[in-house]
């Protein structure tokens, strides 16, 4: 992997960015009704001091691109402006809340690759074994359970029947003050639910690609050849054909990540979480604009930089392409 | 010896996608999954001529748990609302969404993937960096920006679905056109003087067609899904009822009551299952050779 190519893809990242920057600088424009009005929410009528005080802010008074240019410049200082509903700047709201929503998707993310490429590679060992039909039914069904009821069912299994799991929100109130191990644990506690909701989709997914890309693996020359000098058969298996099988499913994994974004909206708004989805859900119930596209433009990041990392390791677990340009 | 002869003539016979459906009607989970969907249409389509009732109508206590009153056998809602109104009434605007949003994302997705795999060269660069901007935006999200900038009718709501929806459709259609335009016959048509709309839209397409016929299919069960979940959000038409907009309403009560949320659920889940089953069907039928996997 060359210094060039690292750089080629940081810009290239970049001004996807600034894509989405433009993005939402056009969509308040487009919306119907005075942008003032618009960014200042449904706050009951807000007062033409207050609305002068935003279009001075955004320089709504002067020429488009001019516009454009505040709006550039503010944003690539982090300054996402003020959340009206929230009376907070909008950046230091989503500081607050982007964590939480980073720890469930990867959370998700991780366990969905690990369960699912486990299930996957059992299951090609018997292309036509019970283990192969079910991962087949899984995700078929994994594909059409609508991510926000899988959650409302589990709340229902898990609160009333067996009392296991917390069923909201991401701390104990109790546990506010306790030692930094014990608010761990009872973090980790809260995350089982949300994370397995939100995993259940793609595990499937991860189980049937890794399926389908282990049986190509498991036809290859070199796997007849560790086979017929007598390596293990879980040798053989989870270290010679698993490891080819796997680049696909990490291209896949990149890929998905925008749609874990999505599905952990509603998984947060379902949980109570207190990450970003919840927080898009609130000021979008409130109109308050600033926030929505603030959490727009922090979400699209979270992707483009899952991207990146994705097209690094790619590059890293692929021998093949690393002198590429 | 007839056994051995009538494989033979059915293929020779055959157009493919006569062939497509002689291979998808043995498929039986595909069958079942077609059974289902007419069902479901026939439910949503005719339910609501049979059995007139208002689905925001208060007509009894609330939380009524099914198969206790004949009058509502699937019970009552948080208000005392009939659940069989409400999944009869709002499987049609589901069902509406679903489809005209995933005929949207195709006519995105196509049109923009047939010119970028067609053209080449910048025209193919520049719409393609169009498509990764676009696969960058969390969809659900950007459709919820869209739907509260603009009224939340059912067509905005399409709209928003097909517009966040369409960059996997036309890195598909690209990828086949790509393939396809360098095969002879276009070469052919080409040398002849065919005008490339014409090569394009009657000499390419149909030839790309079961790809996308397959991806069509799925993406009306993923557009489905979508609308449950903007509705579920609140963010759906408030008009209308539907069922994500069910499950949404009651969930607050599901401690109480586990039918309101679960059975709208189960509907959107049966719908969106029997859509896949389909689209894996139509999938084997125009790829037999693939089905072992």
């Amino acid at each position: 992997m060359n210094a060039s190519y690292v750089i080629r893809r940081l810009i290239y990242g970049f001004l996807l960015m600034l894509g989405v920057v433009v993005l939402n600088f056009l969509l308040i424009r487009l919306a119907p009704g005075d942008p003032a009005v618009v960014i200042a929410g449904e706050m009951g009528g807000a007062t033409e001091e207050m609305l002068e005080s935003i279009r001075e802010a955004y320089g709504l008074n002067k020429p488009v691109l001019t516009q454009l240019w505040i709006y550039i410049s503010s944003v690539a200082q982090f300054d996402l402006g003020e959340s009206f509903f929230f009376n907070q700047p909008v950046a230091s709201l989503i500081g607050d809340r982007i964590w939480p929503t980073i720890l469930l998707v990867i959370t998700a993310q991780l366990l969905s690759i690990v369960l699912g490429v486990l299930m996957g590679a059992i299951a090609a060992r018997k292309p036509h074994g019970p283990l192969s039909a079910l991962v087949s039914v899984l995700s078929t069904i994994g594909y059409a359970v609508p991510v926000f009821w899988t959650g409302i069912m589990l709340i229902i299994l898990f609160a009333s029947w067996l009392p296991w799991f917390p069923v909201e929100g991401m701390q104990s109130v109790k546990l506010r003050n306790a030692d930094w191990w014990t608010q761990t644990k009872d973090i980790a506690h809260h995350l089982v639910l949300p994370a397995f909701t939100l995993a259940i989709i793609y595990l499937a997914q991860y189980a049937r690609l890794t399926r389908a890309s282990m049986l190509d693996a498991l036809s290859a020359d070199y796997i007849r050849t560790a086979r017929a000098k007598g390596l293990n058969e879980r040798i053989v298996v989870f270290s010679h054909a698993l490891r080819n099988a796997l680049l696909p499913i990490l291209t896949v994994a990149g890929l998905q990540f925008g749609n874990l974004i999505s599905g952990a909206l509603l998984v947060e708004t379902v949980f109570n979480w207190p990450g970003m989805g919840r927080l898009a859900f609130d000021s979008i119930l409130r109109r308050d604009y600033p926030t929505i596209m603030g959490v727009l433009f922090f979400a699209s990041l979270m992707v483009v930089v899952a991207n990146l990392i994705t097209d690094f390791s790619y590059r890293f677990a692929d021998p093949r392409l690393k002198d590429e340009t | 010896m007839t056994d051995l002869a009538d494989p033979i003539k059915e293929n020779v016979s055959r157009s493919p996608m006569r062939e497509a459906w002689h291979m998808f009607r043995k498929n039986i989970p595909a069958m079942f999954g077609l059974i289902l969907m007419i069902a479901i249409l026939g439910m949503t389509l005719y339910g609501t001529l049979l059995f007139q009732g208002d689905p925001y109508e208060i007509v009894w206590a609330p939380h009524e748990p099914p198969g206790m009153t004949p009058e509502f056998p699937l019970g009552t809602d948080y208000l005392g609302r009939d659940i069989v109104a409400g999944l009869l009434s709002g499987g049609g605007p589901t069902l509406t969404v679903g489809a005209s949003a995933a005929a949207i994302t195709m006519v995105i997705g196509l049109l923009l993937g047939a010119t970028a795999g067609y053209f080449g060269g910048w025209v193919d660069n520049l719409l393609m960096r169009v498509t990764e901007f676009f696969q960058v935006l969390p969809a659900l999200l950007f459709a919820m920006v869209l739907v509260t900038l603009f009224t939340p009718s059912l067509f905005v709501i399409a709209l928003a679905i097909g517009v966040v929806s369409w960059p996997q459709t036309a890195r598909l259609t690209r990828a086949e056109f790509l393939k396809i335009k360098e095969l002879e016959y276009i070469t052919a048509a080409r040398a002849s003087g065919t005008p490339t709309w014409r090569i394009m839209w009657r000499f390419i397409l149909p030839n790309a067609a079961p790809p996308l016929i397959v991806s069509a299919t799925l993406t009306v069960g993923v557009a489905i899904l979508f609308e449950a979940g903007l509705s579920f959000l609140g963010l759906g038409d408030p008009n209308v009822m539907s069922w994500g907009l069910m499950i949404g309403a009651n969930r607050e009560y599901i401690l109480d009551a586990w039918w309101p949320v679960t059975i709208p659920g189960l509907m959107i889940f049966l719908t969106v299952f029997s859509v896949s089953l389909i689209g894996d069907g139509l999938n084997d039928a125009f790829n037999p050779r693939l089905r072992q996997r």
